[in-house]
Formats: structure tokens, C-alpha cells, sequence
């Protein structure tokens, strides 16, 4: 085992310190820059798996079923996210339709099955090509920003007509907070705590 | 107080592993994750250059093209994300037209400057203000996806908004051109090693 094993390096700054235990929920800042230097979840991976699980669940519910109903004069429509991602793609707006449906739909959706993955996985040595994978992904998924441009939307649409929130607006919220929980937990903190 | 560029060691930008540094013609990698081991990334301040310049240029059309083009009984109307913003404030809702502003104009703009001056400073090796400046990258990342929100809502109106005959919207160039922007910006960040605002603090240290 190389002596390197203690030692850990500021990843905004380059600086070496010396690993030293946390305690659940507690992160170590660099000395020099004050960056994140690794950090300790305050649930377990045994508690992380229900909650990925949880979101898989509400992830499907906020695509299955419309976001809001509008009425007009008798008319109503609704829309779903994948509705209008194919709106977009039949108007012939290929960029917008892409980027729109990679970053609400499949990066999440990938990011969230491959959490489960590592998650199950840990005990069975280092899913760090999983990791790296997840690493780059991560922060093209964008479910947070688009719960605020619905919000956003349903000012904005308000004005002109009724509008009805329908269930996957309920779906994206939680969803939200979800994965704002899942997000935080480091999988990092899976091959730290095990000796190698 | 050592960097590992110093003590001759190399850390895994992928899994934090610390490994000894080899010199060799080919790649390094992790022996733990087999991910690429580089002291700095590559060429990380001609790759931040060029997606700036890239980002500059398409941010010209993602303000002047319309992103969202309505037609209704009543004609048809394009809407710029200037104009949306106006939209917004005039109809009574200016805490949203305020937070419209700061994600799609003031963000974009901000972050073409602040990655700028922090390629910039790293490239003349700035000794001044190390703290101030890795703050201002680690508000760059965070912030910088938000300013996505405008094509969402673009997305959103699309999809909802199609009464045949009445009222149809759809999107327009503009659209297109500003996810592109906060794309390349995102890529722009993603480019840039933080620990080259520190690599002289380094040099002074020997």
C-alpha cells in the first residue's frame, strides 16, 4: 500500500493535506483556498438507495403526466415535458429540442439510475468508471432550473388564459428536492471510508 | 504547506486519489480508476479562450433574434428575451422580470467577463488577489446554469400554447443561439483549472 493513501489534494488549488477522519455530515475545507477537500454524507448509502428509488418514481410520474392544463374559451390543451420537447423538434428547432431534452430528461435520468448503480455496486470494489461517467454528466442536468422556468411559464400564461397545475408539476417539485439530497451525497465517500 | 506539483505526486481530478507523479511520453493514468492523470488540464486557458470568444459572438443574436414567435387571431408578435423582460414588468410582475434579467442578461455577460479576467490573470500569473478570484469562479459555476431558464419557459410555451387556429407559439432563432451561449459558457468554466489561479502563490513559496 503506497503512503499516498493518507494524503489528499485541494482540487482548486493543488494543495497537499493529510486525511483525517469526519464525522458523519462534516466536510474538510482546504487551507489555502477554502475548497472542498472530500466530504462525509449525513445518510448512509443503505439510505441513499429508497430515496434514488423514491426519485426513479416521481422522475416517471413528472414525465408521464401533463405539467399544467389551459383553458381558452372552452379550448384546452395540456402538455407534458416530452410533449413539448416534440413541439419543438416538429417546428424544426433540432438545437433547442436537444438540449431541452437532454438536460431535463435523459442526463437526469441516467445521473439518477447510475447513483443506484454505484450505490449497489460499492461493496463489490471501485465503480469508478461508473463515477467518472456520472462526473461528466452531472451538471448538464438541469431538473432545478427547469422547475423555475415552469414557474416562470405559468406566470407568464396567466395572463392569458386559466391555468390548472396538473400532476407532474406536484412531481417536479419533490423531484427537485430529491435530487437536490441524492446530488449532494459524494460517491466519492464509497471507496474513502473502505480501505482499499 | 506543499502542492503535490511539488512533492512530486499527481491527484486523480476523477476520484481524489494521490498517486506518484512518472514521467511519461504517453498518458498517465489512475491506477485506481484508470481515469487520465494531468497536473492542469489541458491546455485549459486556449480551450477557455476560444469558448469565450465563441459564446461572445453567438451572444450578439441570442439578444437580437426573437426567441419566441406568437401568433394569434389578433397577428403575431416576436418576442426578444429584451422584450419578454419588458413584457413582464410593464404587466405587473417585476420581481420576475428582475430575476429574468439578472439569469439571461446580466449572468451570461457577467460570466464572459469574469472568465476572462480570470483566464487573463492566470495567464499573466497574477500574484494579487488569489481569494477573491477562486470565489469569483466558484460563483461562475454555480450560477451559470440558470441562465438556462429562458429556454425553458421557451420550451414550455411551445408545448402548451397550440390552439389550432387561435393561438400558436413557437420558437424562434433566438432561442437556439442563447442555449448555445449558456453552453458554451458552462464549457468555458468546465475548461478552466482553478488551481492555475494559485500556481504562482507556488512559485513563491520555493
Amino acid at each position: 500500500m503506497p503512503p499516498t493513501d493518507s494524503l489528499v489534494a485541494c482540487p482548486e488549488c493543488d494543495l497537499l493535506h493529510r486525511r483525517r477522519p469526519l464525522a458523519r455530515g462534516e466536510k474538510a475545507k482546504c487551507i489555502q483556498c477554502g475548497g472542498v477537500l472530500y466530504r462525509r454524507p449525513g445518510l448512509q448509502a443503505g439510505q441513499m438507495v429508497p430515496l434514488v428509488i423514491g426519485a426513479l418514481i416521481t422522475f416517471l410520474i413528472a414525465n408521464g403526466f401533463p405539467i399544467v392544463d389551459l383553458q381558452v374559451q372552452g379550448l384546452r390543451t395540456s402538455a407534458t415535458l416530452f410533449g413539448s420537447i416534440l413541439a419543438l423538434w416538429g417546428e424544426g428547432r433540432m438545437v433547442v429540442a436537444i438540449l431541452v431534452f437532454t438536460t431535463t430528461l435523459l442526463f437526469p435520468l441516467i445521473d439518477l439510475l447510475s447513483m443506484l448503480a454505484l450505490l449497489l455496486l460499492s461493496h463489490h470494489g471501485h465503480p469508478a468508471l461508473l463515477w467518472r461517467f456520472v462526473q461528466a454528466l452531472r451538471p448538464w442536468g438541469m431538473i432545478e432550473v427547469f422547475m423555475l422556468g415552469v414557474l416562470v411559464a405559468l406566470v407568464k400564461l396567466s395572463h392569458l388564459a386559466q391555468v390548472l397545475p396538473g400532476v407532474a408539476l406536484w412531481a417536479f417539485a419533490a423531484l427537485t428536492v430529491l435530487l437536490a439530497v441524492i446530488l449532494s451525497f459524494d460517491p466519492r465517500s464509497l471507496w474513502d471510508e473502505s480501505p482499499c | 504547506m506543499l502542492t503535490t506539483h511539488q512533492a512530486g505526486l499527481i491527484a486523480c481530478s476523477h476520484c481524489g486519489m494521490v498517486c506518484r507523479h512518472v514521467e511519461t511520453i504517453g498518458l498517465q493514468r489512475c491506477p485506481r480508476c484508470r481515469g487520465r492523470l494531468e497536473r492542469r488540464k489541458a491546455d485549459s486557458l486556449s480551450r477557455v479562450c476560444a469558448l469565450l470568444i465563441a459564446a461572445a459572438i453567438l451572444y450578439i443574436p441570442a439578444n437580437l433574434l426573437p426567441v419566441m414567435k406568437t401568433s394569434s387571431l389578433f397577428g403575431s408578435e416576436k418576442d426578444t428575451i429584451l422584450s419578454g423582460i419588458v413584457y413582464f414588468w410593464t404587466s405587473g410582475s417585476q420581481g420576475l422580470a428582475a430575476l429574468i434579467f439578472f439569469v439571461s442578461i446580466l449572468v451570461p455577460m457577467l460570466k464572459l467577463g469574469a472568465l476572462g479576467t480570470l483566464a487573463w490573470t492566470a495567464h499573466r500569473r497574477s500574484p494579487h488577489h488569489h481569494h477573491q478570484r477562486a470565489m469569483l469562479f466558484r460563483i461562475v459555476e454555480v450560477v451559470g446554469r440558470w441562465s438556462m431558464l429562458d429556454v425553458f419557459v421557451v420550451a414550455l410555451m411551445v408545448g402548451l400554447v397550440n390552439f389550432r387556429g387561435i393561438a400558436v407559439i413557437e420558437a424562434g432563432p433566438g432561442a437556439a443561439a442563447f442555449g448555445s451561449v449558456v453552453v458554451l459558457t458552462i464549457l468555458a468554466a468546465r475548461s478552466f483549472d482553478p488551481r492555475l489561479i494559485w500556481d504562482n502563490v507556488e512559485d513563491n513559496r520555493d
